[in-house]
């Protein structure tokens, strides 16, 4: 796994990022290097900041404090719009699409392809099919019939156009919230398969998640995010698993919640069910 | 969007994927794809639905007495100018229901934009052109005004716009009052004699055609010789023209997939970049608009204008429109669908009143008609959806 040497300029990086809502502080103090080729897992319990996070860097929420670069130049997002022309785009978890639309009219939504410049000119449906089809190919999904609406797709394949339209229209850094939490084993492993392709095509990924089983395999650099704080940046080889999963929920709250649960077994220990 | 441009298209679709995962199918079959016969696939369509009432609505009629004079050539361009002129703002209220809002001053604007041209042609001595001009410009900024409302203070549509169904009436009514006295204006057309412009919008088409039928005796004439129907009127155009060119707009340009975005999932369309709100604003004056083309065409026809014109134009326009397959929460339609709406709407009022029904059991069958539109508009959206069950 080529971990990328800190010479090679990150793809995007947040400098002291803090977001607060009234006197809530959501975000404090982020510092997040991105590089391309690279899966970096933002990971985090409930309540960690996670989506706040996203939304910075997705152009959603503008940060009460600190700086974002795109490819070392600092930039400032005033839509997600501003964002994706940046080459920053965003899978969300409710994907952004529309489901009585055409998985074709989905892909191309507010980039239609047309014939000409006039406008009212055509837009050019075959050709946008045709890309459509190829686009998420190129990512390994055989689409059916790009004309059918994306309501009749399961979750995985919505999230595979989601995808794909994204590294189509020449994204550099992907950014996945959430995308397994809502799918099954196969449909997760799928979607896990497509970041990994995203990051031989040297995108940045930044693949947020709560699910450690689907994003360790996966990721290159692991950022750990408690009560709106970064709990440290690891790469893959320094940090197992369970190492993870322990900062992940705090540490020690994990073991006093092990400690509870082993009193309360404890109690109902003589019961024939619970003996081996 | 260079990125488009760039990739080359190959004339093989199934890749290689790099993980080894090869496509099984040659181009244009797929295993997976259950085989949806052709009927399947029409009834899919949401315009089909109308479609389906509109016959069954022909052979109603063609069953009860009085079919022949509904189905002759006079009782069918009566019946097809009451569906061009309902067609009119239909199509216009149904991109905006697709867009996702409603306008309900559509009927008010009928009312106000034919006082405007009756004031200012009568009592400001404009020419036609100019009244009907100003007409469109008071449409415009009436749409502007009601669109930006909407888009600014997220307020429903459904508010502002019976505010302006209101205000539109009230102004109406109270500025011809204040003028003429009267809450109509008649002689519009006397001291204004400009047969160019108020052909475009009374005149015939292919007189000359019915003329010529009328010689050869297909079709019956006066006793001076003159048919009784002289030509297409030009109502019947306007309508097919505006459906074809809003049928094409919706559906084969980057407009047309804006609008479906918009009001079917307005966070989803804003964050790919879909100017939204303008998408919103530009359907608000184009409904407008319509309100005047139409209130332009009865101004021509009648020489008149009335306060109380467009009474109710809303609910039938949206009723037209909810018949033609439009669903009324955003997102799905096609005008196709709302030209068939319209034509069952002028077929039964026109049927009633030839068949000697008591034209009373108009709203009736009216009432029932929507009650169905609407239930099997849900059921092909359910289809649409790939779905039997619901959502």
């Amino acid at each position: 796994m080529t971990n990328p040497a800190q010479t090679i300029q990150p793809a995007m990086e947040l400098r002291g990022v803090s977001v607060n809502f009234g006197s809530v502080r959501a975000l404090q103090d982020i510092d997040i290097k991105v590089y391309p080729g690279e899966v970096h897992c933002l990971l985090g319990d409930n309540g960690a900041g996670k989506s706040t996070l996203i939304k910075v860097l997705s152009g959603v929420h503008r940060p009460s404090k600190g700086e974002i670069f795109v490819d070392g130049r600092q930039v400032a997002f005033r839509s997600p719009r501003d964002a994706q022309d940046l080459g920053v785009a965003t899978v969300f978890q409710d994907l952004g699409m529309i489901s009585l639309m055409s998985i074709t009219r989905n892909f191309f939504l507010g980039r239609e392809p047309t014939r000409s410049r006039l406008p009212f000119s055509r837009f050019d449906k075959e050709r946008a099919n045709t890309i459509a089809r190829q686009a998420m190919a190129d990512i390994g999904i055989d689409v059916r019939d790009p004309t059918q609406a994306v309501g009749t797709l399961s979750g995985g394949e919505r999230q595979s156009v989601a995808i794909a339209r994204a590294v189509h229209f020449g994204a550099k850094v992907l950014i996945l919230d959430e995308p397994t939490s809502a799918l099954g084993v196969h449909q997760a492993a799928m979607v896990l398969k497509f970041i990994i392709e995203a990051r031989m095509r040297g995108l940045a990924v930044i693949f947020i998640s709560h699910n450690i089983h689907h994003a360790y395999p996966v990721g290159d650099t692991f950022t750990l995010l408690n009560r709106g704080r970064n709990r440290g940046t690891y790469a893959k080889s320094e940090i197992s698993r369970d190492e993870v999963i322990s900062i992940m929920s705090g540490g020690e709250d994990l073991k006093a919640v092990e400690a509870e649960i082993a009193g309360l077994l404890a109690q109902i220990g003589n019961r024939p069910s619970a003996a081996p | 969007m260079a990125a488009v441009e760039d990739k080359a298209i190959p004339s093989e679709v199934p890749v290689k994927g790099r993980f080894g995962m090869t496509s099984k199918r040659a181009a244009g079959t797929d295993e997976r794809l259950a085989s949806t016969g052709r009927l399947t696939q029409w009834l899919r369509r949401p315009e089909a639905g109308a479609a389906g009432g509109l016959i069954a609505t022909i052979i109603i009629f063609a069953l009860l007495p009085g079919a022949s004079n509904l189905y002759s050539l006079q009782g069918s361009m009566t019946f097809l100018t009451l569906a061009a002129e309902l067609g009119i703002i239909a199509t216009a209220a149904a991109l905006l229901i697709i867009a996702g809002e409603f306008d309900l001053s559509v009927g008010s604007m009928v009312g106000f934009a034919g006082v405007v041209i009756g004031l200012t042609v009568k009592y400001w001595g404009l020419p036609l052109w100019g009244g009907i001009a100003c007409a469109f410009a008071v449409a415009i900024l009436t749409g502007y005004v009601n669109g930006l409302i909407v888009v600014k203070t997220r307020l429903p549509s459904f508010i502002v716009t019976l505010a302006s169904l209101y205000i539109l009436r009230g102004l109406s009514i109270g500025i011809t009052r204040a003028v003429t006295g009267r809450t109509q204006i008649p002689y519009i057309l006397d001291g204004a004699p400009d047969p160019a412009t108020a052909g475009l919008f009374n005149g015939h088409l292919f007189t000359g055609f019915f003329h010529w039928m009328g010689t050869q005796g297909w079709i019956a004439t006066r006793t001076d010789g003159i048919p009784f129907v002289v030509g297409i009127p030009m109502s019947i155009v306007w309508w097919l023209g505006l459906t074809a060119l809003a049928g094409y707009v919706l559906t084969q340009t980057k407009y047309g997939n804006w609008i479906f975005a918009t009001g079917g999932d307005l966070n989803a369309a804003r964050n790919v970049g879909v100017p939204v709100d303008r998408v919103k604003i530009a359907l608000f004056i184009y409904t407008a608009c319509a309100a005047t083309l139409l209130a332009t065409i009865q101004v021509m026809e009648a020489g008149s204008a009335d306060t109380t014109r467009g009474l109710l134009k809303e609910f039938e326009a949206i009723i037209a429109a909810v018949i033609g397959g439009v669903l009324l929460t955003g997102g799905y339609g096609t005008v196709y669908g709302v030209l068939f709406g319209a034509l069952i709407f002028g077929l039964v009022q026109m049927g009633i009143f030839y068949t000697g029904i008591d034209t009373d059991w108009f709203k009736v069958f009216l009432g029932i008609v929507i009650l169905m539109a609407v239930l099997v508009n849900n059921y092909i959206r359910l289809k649409a959806l790939g779905r039997g069950g619901g959502k």
